[in-house]
């Protein structure tokens, strides 16, 4: 298919928002990743440093999925989704749970345990090279729109980021147990005199998060093609970031902080330098503390979730 | 229907509560007044199993409460109107009365609990789609006691409900105390404001330093010395 080539004005304005679309596929992940962040945070006060590995090894049991049971792309999402729910579920109630009445730097520590065990676990399991996720599962496609190429892969992520999002919002906002979440976020005793049950409530916390992680996972193997088991450290910093920046513990500002940051690091790959990129998403850390450490949706009353 | 037997309640190195009884009889009004820091909130954080007591029983209908997990508590009946009210700030009136009926599954029943709370406090009616967290400190006190109710309590624990409200809304906070216990449901109300308190109980005691001082009818209480001295004022 001939592609159409522009000139002058139209050409940068192209070239803007070409960066803006991959910005956004890049961004859907981060914010994927932001939200198990900012959750975990919401209701144990706890930064899950072994979040972007969990993300890795959502990528991982996607990519058995595909290559050893032959599932589709779809499927091998949902099987790496529950993976990683479950083992969400187990970290916390064996790393996390005993030490819920110790010092929030004892959990901190443990955390940053926890994510090399899994990095390290993952290398002495399938070894430490990287693997190519196959193509059949995703076969290239691209679409010219006026100008604009949008692939099938920026598509998939951003479809299938956007429901996830609205799932997780149709659960906070409407369902029973979303309710007992935010309420549990808020005042945890008050909430145990309402009957619920807190380590039911952070267990699920722990196995949504999770499983937008995983989802966030099959996307970078889908977006990068390769997957390793260290993939989950740069990603999951930045996520980290992203969550800061919306206010740690706020929902809907670990998502446009999560989308904010892929935008960013598409704009300074595409006009500066790739060299530069982690660079600047570190230098935005910096700079939301120094200027607003509550982030872009955060209250200084300390109000959560 | 409660009967607390010598409870030893410790924070850290703090001996809280010292050898503590009371008893609340089914669909009685029963005080416990107190100076701050007597123990009055952590009798009811220990009734309410956030608190365990190192020694003593606390029987409820004839079950050992310090065994039973928070949680499950409330599903035996029992609600807690929290001190400072400890509404959900950032979730609306309306959710913070579902979270009161957390454990319930009879789904219409709470609907039509739901009305009745609203009934009973129309402008939380008004404001049910508003955060908890912009309501006035009267309203939401009433949110607190609403979302208490939804829970259908046989015993409401309910501590110090006047706190910080102007006079006029305590006279209303109190009539509202009196009326939940007209229709069936037992209390047991802490209090500082022990004139208030003792005007509508039942039965009444006196704790200081973590320890039942004095107990009786309102009326005996209202003539002791050392109850006028103390806590009304001469």
């Amino acid at each position: 298919m001939p592609f159409t080539v522009y000139k002058g004005e139209v050409a940068i304005m192209l070239e803007f928002l070409q960066q803006l679309v991959n910005g956004l596929s890049l961004g859907a992940i981060y914010a994927l990743i932001a939200l198990g962040y900012t959750m975990v945070y919401g209701i144990i006060m706890l930064i899950n440093f072994a979040h972007g590995d969990i993300m890795m090894v959502g990528a991982f049991v996607g990519f058995y999925s595909i290559t050893l049971l032959g599932t589709n792309i779809v499927m091998a999402m949902i099987f790496a989704m529950i993976a990683c729910a479950v083992l969400g579920v187990l970290i916390e109630k064996i790393a996390y749970r005993p030490l819920r009445k110790s010092t929030r730097i004892a959990a901190l520590i443990t955390a940053i345990g926890m994510s090399l065990f899994l990095e390290y676990m993952t290398i002495f399991l399938i070894g430490p090279q990287q693997k190519v996720f196959p193509h059949s599962a995703f076969p290239h496609k691209e679409y010219d729109l006026m100008g604009l190429l949008i692939t099938n892969k920026d598509i998939f992520i951003i479809i299938s980021a956007v429901v996830l999002m609205l799932i997780l919002q149709y659960i906070i906002k409407m369902t029973k147990t979303g309710k007992a979440m935010r309420a549990v976020s808020v005042d945890r005793e008050a909430a145990v005199l309402m009957g619920i049950s807190v380590d039911k409530t952070i267990s699920i916390t722990f196995a949504i998060g999770s499983a937008l992680a995983a989802a966030a996972g099959v996307m970078v193997g889908v977006y990068y093609n390769t997957i390793n088991p260290l993939m989950g450290i740069i990603p999951g910093l930045k996520a980290f970031v992203a969550a800061v920046l919306g206010g740690i513990g706020i929902i809907p500002g670990a998502m446009v902080g999560g989308f904010v940051m892929g935008i960013l690091e598409t704009f300074v790959s595409g006009y500066g330098s790739s060299l530069y990129r982690d660079a600047v998403a570190f230098g935005v850390l910096v700079l939301i503390l120094l200027i607003k450490p509550t982030g872009l949706f955060g209250k200084d009353t300390g109000e959560k979730v | 229907m409660l009967q607390v037997k010598e409870i030893d309640v410790y924070y850290g190195a703090i001996h809280a509560l010292k050898k503590l009884s009371l008893e609340v009889e089914q669909g009685k009004i029963v005080t416990l007044i107190g100076a701050n820091g007597a123990g009055k909130t952590t009798t009811l954080k220990t009734i309410s199993g956030l608190l365990r007591p190192a020694s003593g029983t606390i029987t409820y209908k004839g079950v050992d409460l310090t065994r039973v997990p928070p949680e499950k508590i409330v599903g035996m009946g029992i609600s807690q109107v929290p001190e400072g009210r400890r509404v959900f700030a950032p979730m609306t009136v309306q959710e913070n009365l579902e979270m009161g009926a957390y454990l319930r599954k009879d789904k219409k029943e709470v609907q039509r609990d739901m009305e009745l709370v609203f009934e009973r406090f129309p402008r939380l009616k008004e404001r049910r789609k508003q955060l908890a967290g912009t309501l006035s400190g009267g309203e939401q006190q009433m949110l607190a006691i609403g979302r208490a109710l939804m829970a259908r309590p046989e015993l409401m624990l309910m501590d110090e409900p006047s706190m910080g409200l102007a006079p006029l809304l305590v006279r209303e906070i109190f009539e509202i105390i009196k009326d939940i216990n007209s229709r069936g449901t037992t209390i047991l109300l802490v209090e500082q404001n022990a004139h208030m308190a003792l005007s509508i109980a039942h039965k009444a005691y006196v704790v200081e330093t973590g320890s039942i001082v004095l107990e009786g009818t309102p009326e005996q209480l209202m003539n002791s010395e050392e109850v006028k001295k103390a806590y009304l004022g001469g």
